[in-house]
Order: C-alpha cells, then sequence, then structure tokens
C-alpha cells in the first residue's frame, strides 16, 4: 500500500525514504504536540484506524443489501426507514446517523455524490475512494452521470433515467443495486459477494454470479 | 466564517474541466502512510467539542490553495487553522514537534475505550420539531439565488432553480448558522428534485438531480 513497485530492490532505508516525505513529518510533529499537550490520546487514534481499516467498509453495506434483496419485508422496511433497517444489522454512527436506501429499476438508476466536500454513509460503506473524494467526480457526477458512467464501464439502457443524488446535508443514501439475473436460490453470503462498493454509490452494477456469461 | 471576502473554494457541482475520473476498486482508505494519523487526529480533536463539523467544513472550503491539495492534506490545513483559530496549537509548535505552551483545557478528550461509542453514536442532527413544515411533497419551490457570502450547503449550481419538494426529513441543524458560531437554529431539512434541463443547457433526458435543503434555503414558485 505504502511502497510501490518502484521501491523494490532499493534496500529498506530506500522505502523509508520514500515513506518519509514532507507530509509524513509534517504530519507527525502536529501528533506530538498535540499528544504533547494531553488532546489526543495515541491509543485512541489506533483503535479509530483499526476501526476503518478492519472492523467498518463495504462488506457491511453489502450484508444489508444482500438481506433486502433477500427478505421483501426487509427491502421494504430499508426503503421506508433505512436508518432503523440498517441499524437493526448492527450498522450506525458516525456519517450514517440519518439514512435514506433508494432502489435501482430498469427504469431508474440511482448514483450519489457529494458536490460540496465528500460525504458519505461511513458506516455501511466505510471510507470513500479517492475517485469520489475528487474533483472529477464531483463536478462532472450532477451534469454528465452517463458520461461518468462510461469510465466505470457502466452502460445504461437508454429506457432508464437516471436521478443523482447530492448529499447536502447530513443525510447519506445508500443505493440498493438490482438483484443481478442467475443468482436466485442463492443464500444471503452468497448474495453479498455479488454487491460491490460500486454498486452501493451507483457508479457500478452489482456482479453476476460466477459461472454465468457475462 | 462571514462576509463578503468568504471565498469557498470546493463547490465544484457542473464544473468544466476536470477531466476523466480514475476508478479504483479494492477498500484501500489509505493511500500513504500519514493519511490514517491526519484522519484519526481529526476526528479526535473533532470530538473535543471545540468547533463543528460545520465549521470544519467551513475552514476546509476556504484554504486559498484548496484545488492544488489532496484530500487529506485538505484535512491537514484546515485542522491547523482550527487548532491556531481557537488558540490551542500554533505553526512554531508544530515546527518543533513539540509543545511549547501549556495546554489549555478541552470539554473532552476522546480515550481509547470511548472510540466504539463515539463511533456507533455518531453526531446525529434531527432535533425536536417546534413549527410546521412550510412546505408540502409534491409542492413547487424555488431556491434562493446567490452568491451566498458565508459557509453553505446549497451548491451554486442550484441557486435561483425550480424544484419540487420530494420528502420532507424532519428538523435538522441548520449548516449555514452552525459554521458560522450562530448556534445550530434547527430548520426543517427536504429532499428537493430538480429536472436535469433546469440545471444544465444540454442535460440528458430524464435526468434529475435532488439536494438537501433547509427551509430557508427554498421559496413557494
Amino acid at each position: 500500500m505504502m511502497s510501490g513497485p518502484a521501491d523494490r530492490g532499493r534496500g529498506i532505508d530506500a522505502v523509508r525514504h520514500s515513506e518519509m516525505g514532507e507530509m509524513d513529518l509534517r504530519v507527525r510533529a502536529l501528533e506530538s504536540v498535540l499528544v504533547d499537550k494531553g488532546y489526543v490520546d495515541p491509543a485512541a487514534l489506533d483503535e479509530l484506524i483499526d476501526t476503518y481499516e478492519t472492523r467498518i467498509g463495504p462488506r457491511n453495506g453489502a450484508s444489508v443489501v444482500a438481506r433486502a434483496w433477500a427478505d421483501a419485508k426487509y427491502r421494504d422496511w430499508l426503503l421506508s426507514d433505512a436508518t432503523a433497517a440498517i441499524a437493526w444489522l448492527g450498522y450506525t454512527g458516525r456519517q450514517s446517523e440519518h439514512m435514506v436506501a433508494v432502489e435501482n429499476t430498469p427504469h431508474r438508476h440511482n448514483l450519489v455524490v457529494c458536490t460540496l466536500c465528500s460525504c458519505y454513509p461511513w458506516a455501511v460503506l466505510g471510507l470513500p475512494p479517492t475517485w469520489y473524494k475528487s474533483a472529477q467526480y464531483r463536478s462532472r457526477a450532477v451534469r454528465d452521470p452517463r458520461g461518468v458512467l462510461a469510465e466505470f464501464g457502466v452502460t445504461l439502457p437508454s429506457g432508464t433515467d437516471i436521478r443523482v443524488w447530492d448529499s447536502t446535508a447530513e443525510v447519506r443514501y445508500l443505493v440498493v443495486p438490482m438483484r443481478p439475473a442467475g443468482s436466485e436460490g442463492l443464500n444471503e453470503e452468497q448474495l453479498a459477494a455479488l454487491v460491490t462498493r460500486d454498486s452501493m454509490i451507483g457508479t457500478g452494477l452489482a456482479r453476476r454470479p460466477e459461472g454465468l456469461d457475462p | 466564517m462571514s462576509g463578503d471576502d468568504y471565498l469557498a473554494h470546493a463547490d465544484l457541482g457542473g464544473q468544466r474541466g476536470h477531466g476523466p475520473i480514475k476508478p479504483e476498486s479494492g477498500y484501500e482508505p489509505w493511500h500513504a502512510a500519514w493519511e490514517p494519523r491526519i484522519f484519526a487526529v481529526q476526528l479526535s480533536m473533532g470530538a473535543t467539542g471545540v468547533w463543528n463539523l460545520d465549521m470544519t467544513r467551513s475552514a476546509r472550503e476556504t484554504l486559498p490553495d484548496y484545488d492544488q491539495r489532496s484530500y487529506y492534506e485538505i484535512w491537514f490545513g484546515a485542522l491547523l487553522k482550527q487548532l491556531e483559530g481557537n488558540g490551542l496549537a500554533s505553526a512554531d509548535e508544530v515546527a518543533a514537534g513539540r509543545s511549547l505552551r501549556p495546554p489549555i483545557p478541552l470539554p473532552r478528550i476522546v480515550r481509547a475505550p470511548d472510540v466504539a461509542a463515539l463511533l456507533a453514536h455518531g453526531a446525529p442532527t434531527e432535533r425536536p420539531a417546534t413549527t410546521e413544515p412550510r412546505f408540502t411533497v409534491g409542492q413547487a419551490v424555488r431556491t434562493i439565488a446567490g452568491p451566498i457570502p458565508h459557509h453553505t450547503r446549497l451548491p451554486g449550481y442550484t441557486q435561483g432553480k425550480r424544484a419540487v419538494i420530494e420528502r420532507v426529513h424532519g428538523v435538522h441543524v441548520f449548516a449555514d448558522a452552525n459554521a458560522t458560531g450562530q448556534g445550530e437554529r434547527p430548520q426543517w431539512l427536504y429532499t428537493v428534485v430538480f429536472r436535469g434541463d433546469e440545471l444544465w443547457p444540454d442535460a440528458e433526458p430524464g435526468l434529475t438531480v435532488s439536494i438537501d435543503a433547509w427551509e430557508p434555503y427554498l421559496e413557494a414558485a
């Protein structure tokens, strides 16, 4: 993650040097000042990082979608009160305090963006990918969504209208992608494996089950 | 922050010239060793209660070199500004890498055992309703025209445009007031929907775009 192929074969010193750039030094200095003053607890910082590396991520959202696909009552609950339905599966809190789930259909495809910053439903999707935070995505998603989708390899039928949700307040949006053909009879765990992160933002579609032609 | 000199650089919706997107699959929250550290420091300092998230967004969007910075470089720059602005730390201390002055008491300090509960609870913005909502689902509205000389969550591309109320979300902390130190001043919040061709001359057929808009952003159309 931190050392790319260019660092290989140049020895550990080269790797360490490349990792200790200006920002590493400045952030380390800032953290030292704040720890020194007792404003932050280093153990709490480690706990925060570990949470978003290992316990919160797109698998949470995938289990929500899989449950909605498998259970019509849960789907109805999710679409009418997403905050409660998602909390019932154990996912709550920061940057997901007020959730709305929006369902893709053959007639409507939903796409989520935050043009003003990078608001994103952390509790179900984890932290956003770089492209979601980029000027490219934020500027274009509301104006040329079909062009944006093409760059993700997604082509929608001409009869599918696009709704873009610009996350301007503290409501966070989760897209429920269409359940793929050929997924009949799969259990929830198998269904969840078909749900990609991008399909829950709207820049992708759910995977088709393995063994089926694309 | 507010005033005639308020210049926000984060309002990107509809801007031309930013080029193609670089998709990445996989869940990789960080791309450099310092990114998780500034992420955690920011969350931890945000939870002290010295400032609120709307103030943080304002501090970020007014960084003069916003468009030159990576995402977490924006976080870093805004955090420095907020620490200095609140007298918690100063540039000479960051340059020295150690505290040069005594700390000031904070409302709260986050410890490791607090983290799980802190994240699970988050910071809900809904407040009890003390008024009736002015608008109802299906009603035609028009957003207020800009420019808005302070932090706002009404994107420029949606200012002065016709829309329809789609959903009423209850009463929520009003970002524009909360960011400028006027307190929460909770307001009714609505999802409002714009036709694509109300926003863009070259809109694709069938496009609709929605935002979440507090009542002061809206007038009856």
